[in-house]
């Protein structure tokens, strides 16, 4: 909990979301009505990397990816990824790997696809200060219905992928320590194949709705809740952009690197998390620059920035446009995440028609193990960043240590400063506006953090804003469902 | 063989051999009786009462009840359907089953009951009792969490592989199987290969490495409920005369 001490009040916004995760927005004033300092609080995830020590290692892909319903495929992934270290498969046969990766992609796809259509797309569809009324999934199925639809199809589409892949839409079995316990069989793929071509002109559709809209109200958007930062991505060793496997690599604000080309297994001697006593979420940071200047921003944007070039020819074309608006400099536009969210999109449905076009994906050797390790780092981009697994395993198979890195908790500094700077610009008196609550909504959506994955469904967060002053009166309350 | 003996199950008239259990002459004739710690090859035990059938109204094991001339025998009634629920869900209850990332999921004999008897959460309280995991063997483990004490390992080690590996030790809530060591699993001189490993219709007894190597869609239970083959006369008799 926040502090407040002389003439200082403190504005409580309380996102509360129907499952997991539980944040809560706190901005503290002084005795000018100017911001003093934003807050983001999240309760999430804790608890996972305890519960599951004793448990089995070739458990933990299974069990570990109940964190999440939107993308649980990621963590599935990458726990899977560690456990190929723990049971030596340094490198996996071509079948199972890509089918991996098609996993992942599917996951991609239909992850952004739900973040874009129905969260975020009432936004740039009907305004920022339009009606709450209208500004949401339903009033834009009837105004759009088109769009609207094509949303909802992409997603199944992602979803279908992943069931074809890992067994089920939501948390499946298919990426096992060492490879993947089924193939695709040319029914599958010829499933695919058959709609995969207007998923691909939808992607551009969906890329050209967010460019459009970033590239129209660029002087808006600009500065609406953004700051210089590093980002933080995997990147293939040639510097590919690769959500499945790559190398470490953080920039800074105007694209130096800081970290470069290092193997992730040891991301312990770069990455560190501080602990604050006023969030159950920790903070991580890039070590060489300690906890003040060290913290990073992950997910679509940071990606889109550290990547040297996309390995797909359309996203690739869609990159160096985005490129361009900041003259090939690392964009730091909070709300271009959107943008480069599709430009993601559009790179997952291309690989997916690479991988459906390749015979391995029918291979038929899927498992493969090695020499036994006690100790195994897996890395993966998810939807929202990087994600990091580590876990310990004792000589009787039993996890002995786990920590896991979200993405969301990348990004916990990100959006305190993204919430800041949105306070800083939107409240005025000490009244809580429907502008501030709309304001301070779509910045913390730019992020797609987990803390509102409940909330996708309904299209809108619930709020509970709460007005103190300096001696912790409520003066001021609104509800926003 | 002596003479046949007839009875009714269900209102459906069966004829039996007269040293037959109720739950194999239901079974040639293609009636499933629900059961966890009936098996073929192992001498009937009558520990989880998963089997118990109403005859002429009083609840019997029919794993073993031997068939007499005459018996009515209900599997189906509401009444003994209420009982059977009952029954799954204290095995549910009494122990930590956690179906949605155990290893044996789509292959467990219990969720599989469970679902056939229609059982989406039981309606009673939860103990989770503290069980440990033994997982010292390199190649076998026993999750205690999710033992429901049928005594299948105990039986198949003792009678299948001359070796006694498995006892129950306690008694009620206390009771559990407990290995012939003083030390643990690994201390035993129980194989991978043993039948013992291979016959628990949970995920408490298990081969290491192994878990999730097949994928949703082909596992026992995906497409049918358990004792589809039985009811449609697929296989032989599952379980010991």
């Amino acid at each position: 909990m926040e502090t407040s001490s002389g003439n200082l009040k403190r504005v409580t916004i309380e996102p509360v979301t129907r499952v997991e995760g539980h944040g809560k927005v706190s901005i503290l004033l002084d005795e000018n009505n100017q911001v003093k300092q934003a807050r983001l609080h999240v309760v999430e995830f804790r608890g996972f990397e305890l519960f599951i020590q004793g448990r089995l290692f070739w458990e933990i892909p299974v069990l570990v990816q109940r964190l999440c319903g939107i993308c649980p495929v990621s963590h599935h992934l990458a726990a899977a990824k560690a456990m190929d270290v723990i049971v030596g498969a340094d490198r996996l046969t071509p079948a199972a790997e890509k089918i991996r990766r098609l996993m992942h992609y599917g996951q991609f796809f239909q992850s952004h696809a739900l973040h874009f259509f129905h969260l975020v797309s009432p936004d740039l569809l009907f305004g920022f200060d339009a009606d709450p009324a209208i500004r949401n999934v339903i009033g834009v199925a009837k105004k759009f219905p088109d769009l609207a639809l094509q949303g909802v199809m992409m997603r199944k589409y992602g979803q279908e992928i992943i069931k074809a892949t890992a067994g089920k839409k939501i948390h499946g079995t298919g990426a096992i320590p060492g490879g993947v316990n089924k193939n695709l069989s040319v029914d599958e793929r010829d499933f695919f194949l058959k709609d995969l071509e207007k998923m691909v002109e939808w992607s551009h559709g969906a890329l050209k709705i967010a460019r459009d809209y970033t590239i129209e109200h660029l002087e808006k958007l600009a500065p609406f809740g953004s700051f210089d930062s590093n980002h933080l991505s995997l990147v293939r060793s040639d510097g590919a952009m690769d959500i499945y496997h790559g190398r470490l690599r953080a920039i800074d604000s105007k694209g130096n690197r800081i970290v470069d080309d290092v193997d992730y297994g040891s991301y312990v001697d770069y990455i560190a998390e501080e602990v604050r006593n006023w969030s159950y979420m920790k903070f991580p940071f890039i070590k060489a620059l300690g906890p003040e200047k060290g913290w990073f921003r992950v997910g679509p944007l940071a990606r889109i920035n550290a990547c040297d070039f996309i390995d797909t020819p359309e996203a690739e074309k869609a990159r160096k446009e985005f490129m361009a608006v900041t003259e090939d400099k690392p964009n730091n536009i909070t709300m271009a995440y959107h943008w480069a969210r599709m430009i993601e999109v559009l790179h997952s449905i291309e690989k997916i028609r690479e991988l459906l076009h390749d015979p391995d994906l029918q291979g038929k050797d899927l498992v493969v193990t090695g020499e036994r390790r006690s100790e195994g780092v897996g890395l993966i981009e998810a939807p929202r960043g990087t994600l990091f697994h580590h876990y310990r395993v004792n000589k009787n198979d039993q996890v002995e240590m786990a920590n896991l890195i979200v993405s969301t908790t990348s990004n916990n500094e990100p959006m305190n400063r993204a919430v800041k700077k949105i306070a800083e610009d939107y409240l005025s008196g000490n009244e809580i506006t429907e502008g501030l609550l709309n304001h301070i909504e779509i910045g913390i959506r730019a992020y797609d953090p987990c803390l509102s994955c409940a909330t996708h469904a309904m299209g809108q967060m619930p709020l509970i804003v709460e007005l103190f002053d300096c001696n912790n009166n409520l003066i001021d309350r609104k509800v926003k469902n | 063989m002596s003479d046949k003996v007839d009875f009714i199950i269900d209102g459906e008239e069966v004829s039996a051999n007269p040293d037959q259990t109720i739950l194999i002459a239901a079974e040639e004739a293609g009636i499933y009786i629900p059961r966890l710690c009936a098996m073929k090859d192992l001498v009937p035990f009558g520990a989880c009462r998963v089997c118990t059938v109403l005859v002429n109204g009083r609840p019997q094991a029919a794993c073993t009840q031997p068939v007499a001339s005459g018996i009515i025998v209900e599997n189906s009634s509401d009444k003994i359907l209420k009982i059977r629920r009952t029954i799954i869900e204290m095995l549910f209850v009494e122990g930590n089953h956690y179906c949605m990332f155990c290893e044996k999921s789509g292959n467990c004999e219990l969720q599989a009951l469970a679902y056939r008897l229609g059982i989406s959460a039981p309606d009673l309280p939860y103990l989770f009792p503290d069980r440990k995991v033994d997982a010292t063997h390199p190649d076998i483990l026993i999750d205690h969490n999710r033992c429901i004490l049928c005594g299948r390992c105990v039986r198949a080690s003792r009678d299948l592989d001359g070796k006694n590996v498995f006892q129950f030790v306690g008694r009620g809530l206390g009771k559990e199987v407990q290995v012939n060591s003083s030390a643990k699993l690994a201390a035993t001189d129980i194989d991978v290969t043993d039948k013992a490993v291979g016959v628990c219709p949970v995920g408490a007894l298990l081969p290491k490495r192994v878990g999730y190597r097949i994928p949703i869609g082909e596992r026992l239970f995906d497409h049918n409920p358990i004792g589809h083959e039985i009811e449609t006369n697929i296989h032989n008799s599952s379980v010991k005369e």
